[in-house]
């Protein structure tokens, strides 16, 4: 306990003893978990464990029942609301990809920077060369430098996935919530994503939700395993993916 | 300031201004120094009528900054018109004067048939016309910033939302049909006599009124374009495809959809005012529910989105029941209004402007696309073209 204690200060994310229920339903179900600064996460578990639940917890959508949610050792999330909690610096990529389809590329990441978001800066707000140099620089991280122009709903799949993280990144955020990231991706799409994670994840703290175990593996960072709103396990791929609960829940009891 | 300007004035925007600017002087030209025998002439009723469409269209511009381009379908617009135009006609009321049938130099006719004893405290004011003409701002304006910070706070979108803008023009309706309530009940307002001092019968008051409207026209178009092609019209879209996503984005939504809800009552409030006197009567007619379906009507002919659209929407319906409505048609007239509708929906669901503009990029993307694929084997990438 006391080395849970010393990490809460300390900890990017925080979570303790959560619990939601939606009509009787216990979604999240004391759950607990720390990320630590600079770490990248990934969370696994079957369908229904909870684990969108909990990005929605995160992000503000869902408030909890009980328990503490706490952003940088300091800031209680459970207190406040999407548009607050985005400008802490903590960002969230969909399960589905949801780009603006009407825009083009180059204004989806527009939108996306951090900026003054009130209506009257919005209405004045001119693009500064630091705004259009970060967008070039986002353009080329997620591969998007020759659609600048092109309609987001007319991107593939795969580019749409690489867009939002764009999005993201544009953000510039603390932390990136990131929600099945390489669903419906090709092999070569799904490898390119986990490289680009690990890219980001060298400045900034990232938490992957993830069915796909290869992508999981290729990123080789630590897993949690939810299960009925719990953690069921947390360690190295290898050490999860042998522990026999994690099976049986896999497999079926 | 001056980049939000010179963004906003594409091609087809100004080209849109030089139209409404063209109408705007030469129709009270043509009204006022030809000759009656000139076939070049426009007759004076014809002045008026066309006044009273350019009104609709400023209605109509109301609505597609909101409908447009946040996603707000608010089928309650008519009453923000409808307060304007009481605002507009409380003003025209207390000039009459001791001009009106009972020769009260204080009370409007209405209030003297009824008993009224003194004049009701909020119609205290409107005998200067700086007053009325700040109220039709700020009483649309009021109602709707109060309406959307309670709506908008509670998340309340899509078809409940639209349901209850029905629901507050509908209460507005019964509301002024009371003849307690002060505003002329059934029989609404009538019998102006003049305007800032001029007779607004006078050839030359109509023909002024009718350069103000398309003044006015040009000017809320140049705000809404001003808007839509801003940072701020990249959000609203945003919102109108992706709600939450742009929550997700830090954008406070509530604080957007309140801040075009406003100011797009405010212009629906100053259409009513210029309607007004050009119409000579306001009634509570004007607040039915069934009114503002019609101006959501004229926005999805024209097509939503395009500012250009929501205007020729605007003339084009109202033209064509006018020329309906006068004739051997006048009784299938709300069919035809109907049947557009479901026409427009299943065949132009982007409207006129819309699919006309679909088209004309399609021929041109094709064009380039031929370019482009010449350019590129000479080692010219599609994204430096395109800049």
């Amino acid at each position: 306990m006391s080395m849970l204690d010393m990490r809460t200060t300390s900890a990017m994310l925080y979570l303790d003893g959560v619990h939601v229920s939606f009509d009787g339903f216990h979604a999240i179900n004391g759950l607990s978990l720390t990320i630590a600064p600079g770490e990248m996460r990934a969370i696994i578990g079957p369908n229904g464990a909870g684990k969108t639940t909990m990005m929605d917890i995160i992000t503000g959508k869902t408030r909890p029942d009980k328990g503490d949610v706490l952003f940088d050792g300091t800031v209680d999330l459970t207190r406040l609301d999407e548009a607050e909690i985005a400008e802490l610096g903590i960002g969230r990529k969909f399960q589905k990809p949801t780009v603006f389809e009407s825009q083009t590329v180059e204004d989806n990441l527009l939108l996306a920077l951090k900026t003054d978001h009130r209506v009257s800066k919005t209405l004045l707000w001119h693009e500064s060369p630091d705004e259009s140099a970060q967008i070039d620089r986002v353009l080329k991280t997620i591969r998007l430098a020759n659609s600048r122009n092109r309609l987001a709903g007319a991107l593939s799949h795969g580019q749409k996935q690489w867009l939002e993280i764009g999005m993201l990144l544009a953000q510039d955020p603390k932390l990136l919530l990131v929600d099945e990231p390489v669903a419906g991706m090709t092999d070569v799409e799904t490898h390119q994503t986990a490289e680009l994670l690990k890219e980001i994840n060298r400045e900034k703290t990232v938490v992957v939700v993830e069915h796909d175990m290869t992508f999981v593996r290729e990123l080789g960072v630590r897993v949690t395993c939810l299960h009925e709103g719990s953690v069921l396990a947390e360690g190295s791929i290898d050490q999860v993916s042998a522990n026999e609960r994690v099976i049986e829940v896999y497999l079926g009891r | 300031m001056p980049h939000l300007l010179t963004r906003s004035l594409n091609r087809s925007a100004a080209g849109f201004l030089l139209v409404v600017a063209a109408c705007g002087i030469l129709v009270p030209i043509s009204n006022l120094l030809l000759p009656e025998t000139s076939p070049l002439q426009v007759p004076t009723y014809l002045v008026a009528l066309f006044g009273k469409y350019v009104c609709y269209a400023i209605l109509a511009l109301s609505i597609d900054l909101i409908w447009g381009y946040c996603g707000i379908l608010s089928l309650g617009h008519g009453a923000f018109f409808a307060l304007g135009g009481y605002a507009m006609g409380m003003y025209l009321m207390r000039q009459i004067g001791t001009r009106g049938v009972y020769g009260n130099p204080i009370l409007p006719d209405f209030m003297v048939f009824l008993n009224y004893s003194k004049l009701p405290w909020y119609w205290h004011g409107f005998d200067m016309f700086w007053f009325a003409a700040l109220m039709v701002l700020l009483v649309p304006g009021l109602l709707a910033f109060c309406f959307g910070w309670l709506a908008f706070r509670s998340r309340v979108t899509g078809v409940y939302l639209s349901i209850i803008t029905q629901a507050m023009t509908y209460a507005l309706l019964l509301a002024f049909f009371r003849n307690d309530f002060g505003f002329g009940g059934n029989n609404g307002l009538t019998d102006f006599k003049d305007i800032l001092g001029f007779n607004v019968q006078a050839q030359g008051t109509r023909a002024t009124l009718f350069f103000l409207s398309c003044l006015a026209l040009s000017l809320a178009f140049l705000l809404c374009r001003a808007i839509v092609t801003s940072k701020l019209g990249k959000v609203l879209i945003a919102i109108r495809d992706a709600e939450s996503r742009t929550r997700f984005l830090g954008y406070r939504v509530e604080s957007y959809k309140l801040f075009v809800f406003t100011l797009s009552a405010c212009m629906a409030g100053v259409a009513g005012a210029l309607y007004v006197p050009q119409v000579g009567i306001i009634n509570p007619g004007e607040f039915a529910p069934a009114n503002s379906i019609e101006a959501v009507i004229w926005v999805a002919v024209g097509g939503r989105g395009t500012l250009i659209g929501a205007v020729l929407g605007a003339v084009v319906v109202n033209y064509a029941k006018t020329v309906f409505t006068s004739g051997a048609l006048a009784s299938y007239w709300l069919f035809m209004l109907g049947a557009l509708f479901v026409g427009v929906t299943l065949l132009l669901p982007k409207g006129i402007v819309g699919t006309v503009s679909d088209w004309w990029q399609g021929r041109s993307a094709g064009a380039e696309a031929n370019v482009r694929d010449t350019a590129e084997e000479d080692g010219v990438t599609g994204t430096s073209l395109a800049e």
